[in-house]
């Protein structure tokens, strides 16, 4: 080691330290730390009579391998890091194979599953749907086959599914109805939560089990974005070429080749997204980083929009268009929440995340003034349930965030553990509302 | 004298809480403290203190802080919070439970109860609960 052949005690120490910080797993203060050790050890060796360079030599040697020590920080920080820098490699190698011919079975199940109900010659419209939840379902069963969840979890994530199949096919939703639209949007959000609960197995309660599953979900999306944009350029050269040759491609493409592409590159997004962990780094955290500035700018562009303007005026529609804005606020709180360590000190992102949610908020009560100045002509619809609905309950997760982010940016209480267990113990809610929106909504309004 | 995997790390982080709630200290010390305590038997890494520290800083059983040691360097110091104090407690009383069990399976029911039970009152210090 080349630190140790220095005999210049300083250089031999500054050279220990830029290696440390080279390995990228060290926070500054975990360095300070260590060199403060690496010294008091030099210092006690000098005592008892050592040279300096001896002590250097012998106090350096019993840091132990510094890649041990890098890697066992590396663990510590695992879930900071995730992808795992050090311990990339040795492990899982072995299995990688089996594991993808298994993963090309499930995603051919998952690619015929979702055609199935088509193919059985059900109409255009519970067909589509309950062909996603089956193939929502293959996604499920494949990572149950490599989580080996407890057989509870999974018969309560069955029971889930067919629930929400039995019901796309039952309930006689009619012509354009926005009950339909509803139900369709409200299910994939509840099946994926049951997703997440196979995911996460025995340590589904706990906040650590559910914050994997959220960087799952994260980094799952990130590559299924990958793979549509890259299926998109495939088939977008293939319907050139095809109609060049005076062949209508249309029907093969829409019908068989999108369904069975979507199905599909779900599950090997699922698969890549735990067996190739050391080719992307945690893409959506980094993602949540750039946009929250954006997003703050552009919130706060809307807000003076609002203020000068006196409101949203007659225009019915804008609480779902701030839904939407809410959601996305919501995932960027929690996104770059899924980065921080524990005690990481709170940094400019959670100031602007702040003053984002705060912005969101008044952004939001435009909104809702505009919609209950609007209930008095054609009263409680779905869609506006619905809106008012999906309004509460991110409302209510977003204060809770913005009160413990408020609460860590003014230093009275730094930890990310309370924000960390709020946000993971809120994500039943988003389940509960989606399962009673999708379930009891379409009745209640008979289906309209 | 080696301990095995598991039992290091099932007893490292009580030991930490117990060495901690003598006062504040930082990690050479600590690592000093438990080669003191074990009669030189365990010897413990820095690679597994200090990721061990920060584990317990992160659950809020330990708190820390930058201050200045004796010889004018900077230095972090770890303190017990209140919390890992009822951790300790709860750590204690498993260990008790555990080295009470042990001792009568090792030495046998009749010389246990010939006065070899370690009593789990609470006024015993929190190193009998560890000294295996």
């Amino acid at each position: 080691m080349s630190a140790a052949d220095s005999l210049e005690p300083e250089a031999a120490i500054a050279s220990w330290r830029a290696y440390l910080v080279s390995r990228g797993s060290l926070s500054a203060g975990d360095v300070d730390e260590l060199e403060d050790h690496l010294r008091t050890q030099i210092d006690e060796l000098r005592t008892a009579g050592l040279d300096a360079d001896e002590a250097v030599l012998i106090a350096v040697k019993r840091m132990g391998r510094q890649d041990e020590i890098a890697g066992e920080y590396a663990r510590e920080n695992s879930r900071r890091l995730w992808k795992q820098l050090v311990m990339a490699g040795a492990p899982a190698r072995r299995r990688r194979i089996d594991g993808s011919v298994i993963m090309i079975g499930f995603a051919a199940l998952a690619a015929i599953l979702a055609k199935l109900p088509e193919l059985l010659g059900a109409p255009a419209f519970p067909a589509l749907l309950g062909g996603g939840i089956l193939a929502l379902a293959a996604l499920a069963a494949s990572i149950a086959w490599r989580t080996r969840p407890p057989v509870a979890l999974i018969a309560a994530s069955a029971v889930g599914f067919a629930l929400l199949f039995v019901l796309a096919f039952a309930y006689p939703f009619g012509n354009s109805s926005d009950t339909a639209i509803i139900f369709s949007l409200h299910a994939p959000v509840a099946l994926w939560l049951l997703v997440g609960l196979v995911y996460a197995g025995a340590g589904w309660r706990t906040a650590a089990g559910r914050m994997d599953f959220v960087r799952f979900t994260g980094e799952w999306f990130v590559y299924f974005a990958l793979i549509a944009l890259g299926g998109g350029v495939l088939m977008g050269i293939t319907a050139a070429v095809f109609s060049a040759l005076g062949i209508d491609p249309g029907v093969v493409l829409a019908q068989w080749v999108v369904p069975f592409g979507a199905a599909g590159a779900g599950v090997v997004a699922a698969w890549l997204v735990d067996s190739k962990q050391e080719v992307i780094e945690n893409m959506a955290p980094v993602l949540g980083r750039v946009f929250t500035p954006l997003f703050t700018i552009a919130v706060l562009a809307m807000l003076a929009g609002a203020i000068v303007t006196g409101g949203f005026g007659a225009y019915r529609e804008v609480l779902i268009i701030v839904d939407v804005l809410l959601v996305v606020v919501t995932g960027l709180v929690l996104y770059v929440l899924s980065a921080q360590p524990p005690t990481a000190r709170p940094g400019w992102t959670e100031r602007l995340q702040l003053l984002l949610v705060i912005a969101a908020f008044a952004l939001n009560g435009f909104a809702l003034a505009a919609m209950i100045g609007r209930i008095g002509d054609g009263g409680f619809t779905p869609n506006r349930v619905v809106a008012l609905g999906v309004n509460l309950v991110l409302l209510v997760g977003l204060a809770g965030s913005a009160w413990l982010l408020g609460r860590r940016v003014f230093r009275a209480d730094a930890s990310t553990r309370r924000l960390l267990a709020w946000q993971t113990g809120y994500l039943p809610v988003y389940g509960g509302w989606a399962i009673a929106a999708a379930v009891a909504l379409p009745p209640i309004f008979a289906f309209a | 004298m080696r301990l095995a995997k598991d039992l290091m790390a099932a007893t490292s982080a009580p030991l930490v809480l117990a060495i901690l709630s003598e006062g504040e200290s930082y990690g050479y010390a600590i690592i000093a403290r438990v080669r003191e305590l074990s009669g030189g038997e365990i010897e413990w890494t820095d690679g597994l203190l200090y990721p061990l520290l920060h584990r317990l800083e992160g659950a809020e059983l330990v708190e820390s802080h930058w201050g200045q040691a004796e010889t004018g360097r900077k230095r972090r110091y770890y303190a017990i919070t209140d919390a890992g104090r009822d951790e300790l407690a709860e750590h204690r009383r498993q260990w008790s439970t555990a080295v009470s069990t042990l001792t009568h399976a090792f030495r046998g029911l009749g010389m246990a109860l010939a006065g070899l039970l370690p009593t789990p009152a609470p006024a015993a210090r929190p190193t009998t609960a560890v000294a295996l």
